[in-house]
């Protein structure tokens, strides 16, 4: 490879590189963007059916312990 | 050799360039609202007046919480020359009127729905508050709400700048 070529390919690179990593930091959410994760869209239980089967899965795995119908931590004081 | 170093040097100024956002500091001038197309209404002349202006937003609930305080301070006042200036940043023009709706405030609204404005101030929470002297530059940054220990910074700057002469 021609030192000139070299160079530019190596410059193009860097180039690149530091374009790369000034994208990931404008990725950031602004303060003033957050009123998106208000939105329904981000609600964990927006899908009764979904969260259904979730809790299903909870008490049942935890069915030893009370699931949630008993307070306390498993240490039998309750 | 040299002259790829000072290739690199250049773009990594250029990215920090690009990276570090403008925002608005202690001593800038107050901004020209006019230029932000911003939405509900007149901007009040504020020339020599002491101007606080508030960033919120309908979801922010700290923001809400400041309302009655900002109201009050605007009764308590307004015929000492102070104006506040509340600015709602929510991109859905439905939630900013209902919220208004609901809080009644006694000061003017401005809706920066493309929010460009609140992207030129860079600010770093929400609420932001930012307290303009007489001159017309700022004072005093404010970010978040606080309640009382908020409620007392914000009088006694601002009755201090009133006190200030023009």
């Amino acid at each position: 490879m021609k030192p000139m070529t070299r160079r530019l390919a190596l410059l193009t690179l860097a180039a690149l590189g530091v374009l790369t990593l000034t994208g990931c930091n404008l990725t950031a959410v602004q303060p003033w963007e957050r009123g998106t994760f208000t939105t329904y869209a981000m609600r964990s239980d927006r899908d009764p059916l979904a969260s259904a089967m979730s809790e299903h899965t909870y008490f049942s795995r935890e069915a030893t312990g009370g699931g949630r119908g008993v307070g306390g931590s498993g240490c039998g004081c309750n | 050799m040299s002259s790829i170093r000072n290739t690199l040097l250049v773009l990594l100024g250029l990215s920090a360039a690009l990276v570090a956002r403008a925002e608005f500091r202690v001593g800038d001038a107050l901004p020209d609202f006019a230029e932000y197309q911003l939405e509900g209404g007149a901007i009040p002349a504020l020339a020599g007046k002491v101007v606080l202006v508030d960033f919120w937003a309908s979801w922010c609930a700290p923001c809400k919480a400041s309302f009655p305080v900002m109201a009050k301070l605007h009764r308590d006042l307004e015929r000492e020359g102070v104006v506040i200036l509340a600015i709602g940043v929510d991109t859905k023009r439905a939630a900013h009127e209902a919220f208004v709706r609901k809080l009644t405030p006694p000061f003017p609204i401005l809706h920066d729905r493309a929010q460009k404005l609140v992207r030129a101030a860079a600010v770093k929470a929400m609420p932001t508050t930012l307290i303009y002297g007489k001159d017309g530059r700022l004072r005093a940054v404010h970010r978040g709400f606080h309640g009382d220990e908020t409620e007392t910074a914000w009088r006694s700057q601002i009755l201090q700048l009133l006190s200030e002469s023009n």
